[in-house]
């Protein structure tokens, strides 16, 4: 084991090896544009992309034609919220999403708002989770989209996607979940889980960055998306622009590479992440876990450490990666909005950590990032004017503080 | 972000952490910023009853590195001044010497608003104070 310790792979994930060596060949020995229709380099190149949709295909148990590539899961989101809200405009022009939803989907809504849409933002419960019954409720003969992600990618939490879903097919709207920090690492099943539309991305299930796709049903109901760029008219027309060969063969390596050890990394993540849990709750009072512990990935922990601000945290844990929910980590200097909408004070918002567990962590790193933990938030308490007013029994909410 | 060495070398060795007896008629405390803003500083001094001058200045604060780190280099500048001589210190020194960034300057104005609320406790302490024995001598 040797520092520095990534542990922030929500935010991205270190490229497998063997996705490496599969893409390798696609820079140099076959370099061919897969809409070359009339030679070699064309037919290899397009070959290797029909692979790789195959594979996405496969994980996610949809129809290979059924997935189109983008550059990633932004363009993913954009094409699909804005694709949908184009093209069935004159069915109506409501959409929800919820309030813990990826900047990707949020600003993508607030855009389509300034040009006459209307859209709903869902609360969610103390543990992340996205009220069914309003979601029911929010729906109106107008509403065209249901816009809400598989996994958050601060809080690991799962959303009801199989319900949601449902609920979407039995009033006839369209179903959009962002799926990037779900697929490869828990089941996703476009089927089972009745989703119509879903992004994906490679560089957050040990692929490539720089790709991305975007899963579009066919069928029952059969799904159509107003193309966001001009262009050759690849992908079915949805997404011109020549195909990054082998970011394609990458993402689909790592479908692949997911798919088959997924039961075996699942548990292996698990007990790391409970690990890791165990030892800071046995090391340390007042620390709080964020969102359900029952509906979540099992490569997710957030937690937050009662009465020690999150940047100084993070300053003493500066041999490894993990990011807080601080204000003062953020470019805005606001606290995390996801967790401001479980309900959660800015004080324990500002010391909250989101560790992010990885296939290439190892249990010796887990129980050094335990150790050192324990270590800086008992010397950051040792420090805190907060800790000692709260060891001394004064109610920190009833304080009158001096601020501007 | 970047953090400058001395801003370092406070967090890592932070000095004169800790508390003073607030309820000490030498004793000054000052408590600033709100937790919801993601900033608690503390700060005490404890003044010489014959000479005037700070000789104990102790804190602790909630907050950032660069807040941590201003706080504790307040204490190291408010030993040994008087409290009239304390009043000179501005956020801006504190800036220039720890080498803050911008978006830190307000660690530097909450550092310079703790000295100002411990001597103004200080002083409306002094204000009530019914003399000791001691202080009725030399008077």
């Amino acid at each position: 084991m040797k520092p520095p310790i990534y542990l922030d792979n929500h935010a991205t994930t270190r490229m497998d090896p063997r996705v490496l060596d599969a893409m390798l060949p696609y820079f140099t020995d076959h370099f061919g544009n897969a809409a070359s229709r009339n030679h070699a380099f064309g037919w290899e190149a397009e070959q290797a992309v029909e692979k790789g949709r195959k594979q996405i295909a496969d994980l996610i148990g949809c129809n290979a034609r059924e997935v189109i590539f983008t550059s990633g899961a932004t363009e993913s989101d954009n094409l699909a919220i804005k694709g949908v809200a184009e093209m069935y405009a004159e069915k109506g022009n409501h959409i929800i999403t919820a309030a813990t939803e990826h900047k990707a989907v949020l600003d993508t809504c607030k855009k389509l708002e300034k040009h006459g849409y209307r859209v709903t933002y869902l609360p969610v419960k103390g543990d992340g989770l996205v009220d069914l019954d309003m979601l029911r409720e929010s729906i109106t003969d107008k509403t065209i989209l249901v816009s809400i992600m598989y996994a958050n990618n601060e809080i690991g939490v799962i959303q009801p996607v199989q319900e949601i879903g449902k609920i979407c097919r039995e009033r006839g709207v369209l179903f959009h979940t962002d799926g990037v920090q779900a697929i490869g690492k828990v089941p996703v099943d476009v089927n089972k889980d009745n989703i119509d539309i879903m992004s994906i991305t490679g560089h957050k299930l040990y692929g490539p960055k720089g790709v991305g796709a975007l899963y579009v049903r066919r069928k029952s109901p059969r799904v159509q998306i107003t193309a966001q760029m001009d262009g050759g008219g690849h992908e079915r027309g949805m997404r011109s622009g020549t195909l990054n060969v082998p970011g394609i063969v990458g993402l689909g390596e790592a479908c692949a590479i997911a798919q088959r050890e997924m039961p075996e990394e699942m548990k292996r993540m698990a007990y790391l992440r409970d690990r890791l849990r165990s030892k800071l709750e046995a090391g340390l009072d007042e620390v709080y876990i964020n969102g359900s512990m029952e509906h979540r990935l099992p490569q997710n922990l957030n937690m937050s450490f009662l009465y020690v601000e999150g940047e100084s945290l993070l300053m003493g844990i500066n041999d490894v990666a993990v990011s807080s929910g601080s204000a003062c980590t953020s470019a805005t200097l606001e606290p995390s909005y996801v967790l401001k909408a479980l309900g959660l004070g800015d004080d324990l918002a500002h010391s909250s950590i989101r560790f992010g567990i990885g296939r290439f962590n190892t249990e010796a790193e887990i129980d050094y990032v335990a150790d050192k933990l324990v270590d800086v938030v008992t010397k950051l308490r040792e420090l805190s004017p907060l800790y000692e007013m709260a060891k001394e029994g004064i109610d920190l909410s009833k304080v009158e503080w001096v601020h501007d | 972000m970047a953090y400058s060495d001395k801003v370092l070398d406070h967090y890592n060795n932070p000095r004169n952490v800790g508390s003073l007896d607030k309820s000490a008629g030498n004793v000054g405390t000052g408590m600033v910023g709100a937790p919801e803003c993601g900033d608690v500083m503390k700060l005490q001094i404890k003044v010489n009853d014959e000479s005037g001058i700070i000789e104990e200045a102790k804190f602790k604060t909630f907050g950032c590195g660069s807040a941590i780190a201003s706080s504790s280099l307040a204490t190291e500048w408010l030993k040994g001044k008087t409290v009239d001589e304390a009043l000179q210190i501005k956020n801006t020194d504190i800036v220039n010497e720890l080498a803050l960034p911008p978006v830190k300057i307000h660690c530097s104005v909450l550092a310079e608003d703790a000295i100002k609320a411990a001597i103004s406790d200080y002083r409306k302490k002094q204000a009530t104070r019914t003399p000791t024995a001691v202080e009725q001598t030399v008077a």
